[in-house]
């Protein structure tokens, strides 16, 4: 209540004494201040230098098993794809007539796999996962895609110094393009 | 050269195409004799149905057929689309029932009650807003068009109907907040220069926005054709971003994480991108360009020689519809199609030409030309530019050949 208190006060002020942006700074007394607690516990964003990672650890043979558990039925038993999108492959190919967009073929950032992977997988079961099960199920499909040893143990700071091979493959919008 | 419509040969023709093509389309007297009710209809010799009989009104049961087209036999249906059935609508506004679909991790079911909207990020006060706290702000109310970035794609455009080609693209007008009113309520820092969104959905779905589209129209939108959204729009709250991709218009809203950089979320790299020829895949591709389609006549329908109206809707992300042109000689020459009022921003609007059908085979086709010039071009120029495995951002012309028996299909097909 304090707290809005203040803010209403700090608009006032705004509307008051900042004439000159008082276009720019109407503010109508809506909502409540969200808390940093709040804020925590909603903001799951990962940026593509992984600057947010939260802590924990996952190895590619944690992975394989929760893979075959929670990703294999729809991703197929080594990331080869099915009802869902291959995972695996396609290295090479994109300037092909065929190209096979994958997690190793085309993914540019391995942060934004976790972000992903915690988000909106499992598709029936999203945001189930902890935060050592998707390191660990990144640190197998980053595998199988041959971009971190068998041995590899993935935290926040491994997974950020991984870097994709398409990192540098996507390029500004020129259109239009056709005249 | 052209046939008069009622003299023998086209009428004794079109007779005995039978009921079904009747139906399809035509009208004219034949099907009128055919159809005929007596004198005093049975429905006018008793009350109809009482006033209040349908609590929310549906159509005709005669429209039963008047449904979205959802594609048989994919693999699963959590994440996937159903389109509007373009060719039978009239006028710009999608009914609400009718409105395409694209959804990645299914329809939430949320109790408006127990949604909030979070901002933070670069802002001087993060929020929490609730739905009331939402409408009690300064609405606007615009008519714009939606339309998913891939709709078609650049191979196998092998659907039948205009619905199949590009049934992805609806018209509402839409009630909102600015979405710049929102960001200012928390105050922005000077960094801020993306507005990362994020869906209460099972994809928890996230788009990064730019700023100068969200300081411009952008609204976070709460009604649609003057009702609460419905669900599979975004109940009961959503991002409306005129003229950009339809997956950018992030539904169900619940978070918007003010940032200076985009998120480079898998819906930003992996999946929403443009692969070139050269291996490389453009990003960010936001706009959706100037395109049309005649809706009828078109696929799967049947006409007979004589008077038809040409008539399809057009639309461009950059603005309004200039000018629309027809052709109904396979390109050879072009006809200025007249526009509907009101022609607006972003917005599907309606083009029609009279148009006497000589009964000889031929392809029907529209270009639109939007407000900054640009001509919406034919699908061979857009593939020697950008290849066959671009996917997203198809904008092509789309013929529609007329064969000799009045059959309407895919010129593309």
């Amino acid at each position: 209540m304090a707290m809005r208190n203040a803010r209403a006060l700090a608009a006032a002020f705004l509307l008051l004494g900042l004439a000159g942006a008082a276009s720019a700074a109407e503010r109508y007394g809506l909502g409540r201040p969200a808390t940093a607690a709040e804020i925590a516990a909603w903001d799951i964003d990962i940026d593509r230098d992984g600057r947010k990672l939260p802590p924990g650890s996952g190895s590619v043979a944690q992975g394989h098993a929760v893979f075959e558990a929670q990703c294999a039925a729809c991703h197929g038993a080594r990331g080869e794809g099915g009802v869902g999108d291959p995972l695996v492959g396609g290295q090479g190919s994109l300037a092909s007539a065929k190209p096979l967009k994958t997690v190793g073929s085309f993914w540019p950032y391995a942060p934004t796999l976790f972000d992903y992977i915690r988000r909106a997988m499992p598709m029936n079961a999203p945001e189930s996962l902890s935060a050592d099960e998707v390191y660990a199920v990144s640190a197998y499909i980053l595998n199988l895609n041959g971009l971190v040893p068998d041995g590899a143990v993935l935290d926040a700071h491994a997974l950020a110094a991984v870097r994709m091979p398409n990192r540098d493959g996507f390029v500004p919008d020129p259109r239009p393009d056709v005249r | 050269m052209t046939r008069d419509p009622d003299d023998p040969p086209a009428r004794r023709r079109f007779l005995v195409q039978g009921a079904a093509a009747a139906a399809a389309l035509v009208g004219g007297r034949a099907q009128a004799e055919e159809a005929a009710p007596p004198a005093i209809p049975a429905w006018m010799k008793a009350p109809g149905a009482d006033v209040g009989s349908q609590t929310y009104g549906t159509p005709s049961r005669f429209e039963a057929d008047v449904i979205r087209n959802v594609p048989k036999g994919l693999k699963q249906y959590t994440s996937a689309s159903s389109r509007t059935p373009l060719q039978d609508l009239d006028g710009i506004l999608t009914p609400n029932g009718l409105f395409y679909e694209r959804h990645h991790g299914g329809i939430p079911d949320i109790d408006p009650a127990r949604h909030r909207l979070m901002i933070h990020g670069l802002v001087e006060t993060p929020l929490i807003l609730t739905m009331d706290d939402i409408r009690r702000f300064p609405s606007e109310s615009h008519i714009h068009f939606l339309e998913c970035s891939g709709n078609p794609g650049f191979e196998a455009i092998k659907g039948k109907t205009a619905s199949d080609l590009v049934g992805l693209v609806s018209c509402a007008e839409w009630t909102g907040v600015r979405l710049a009113t929102v960001l200012r309520e928390a105050g922005l820092k000077p960094e801020a220069q993306w507005v990362v969104a994020e869906g209460a959905d099972a994809a928890a779905l996230t788009r990064s926005i730019p700023i100068a589209k969200c300081l411009d129209d952008a609204l976070l939108v709460y009604s649609q054709n003057g009702e609460r959204l419905r669900p599979q729009q975004g109940y009961p709250l959503r991002v409306l971003l005129p003229g950009f991709e339809g997956n950018m218009n992030v539904k169900w809203l619940r978070r918007l994480n003010v940032t200076a950089e985009p998120a480079y979320s898998r819906e930003e790299t992996a999946k929403y991108t443009d692969s070139m020829p050269d291996g490389t895949a453009r990003q960010f591709t936001f706009v959706m360009e100037a395109k049309s389609i005649i809706t009828r006549p078109s696929g799967t329908q049947r006409i007979a020689p004589g008077f038809h109206e040409i008539t399809g809707i057009a639309w461009s992300g950059r603005g309004k519809i200039r000018g629309v042109q027809v052709t109904t000689d396979g390109g050879r020459s072009w006809q200025e199609a007249a526009l509907q009022e009101p022609v607006l921003t972003r917005a599907l609007t309606r083009f029609r030409l009279p148009w006497t059908w000589d009964g000889q085979p031929t392809t029907l086709m529209s270009r639109a030309i939007d407000e900054t010039g640009y001509v919406q071009p034919s699908l061979s120029d857009l593939t020697a530019v950008r290849g066959l495995k671009s996917f997203y951002h198809n904008n092509a012309t789309v013929p529609w050949r007329i064969a000799e028996s009045g059959e309407v299909t895919n010129g593309y097909a």
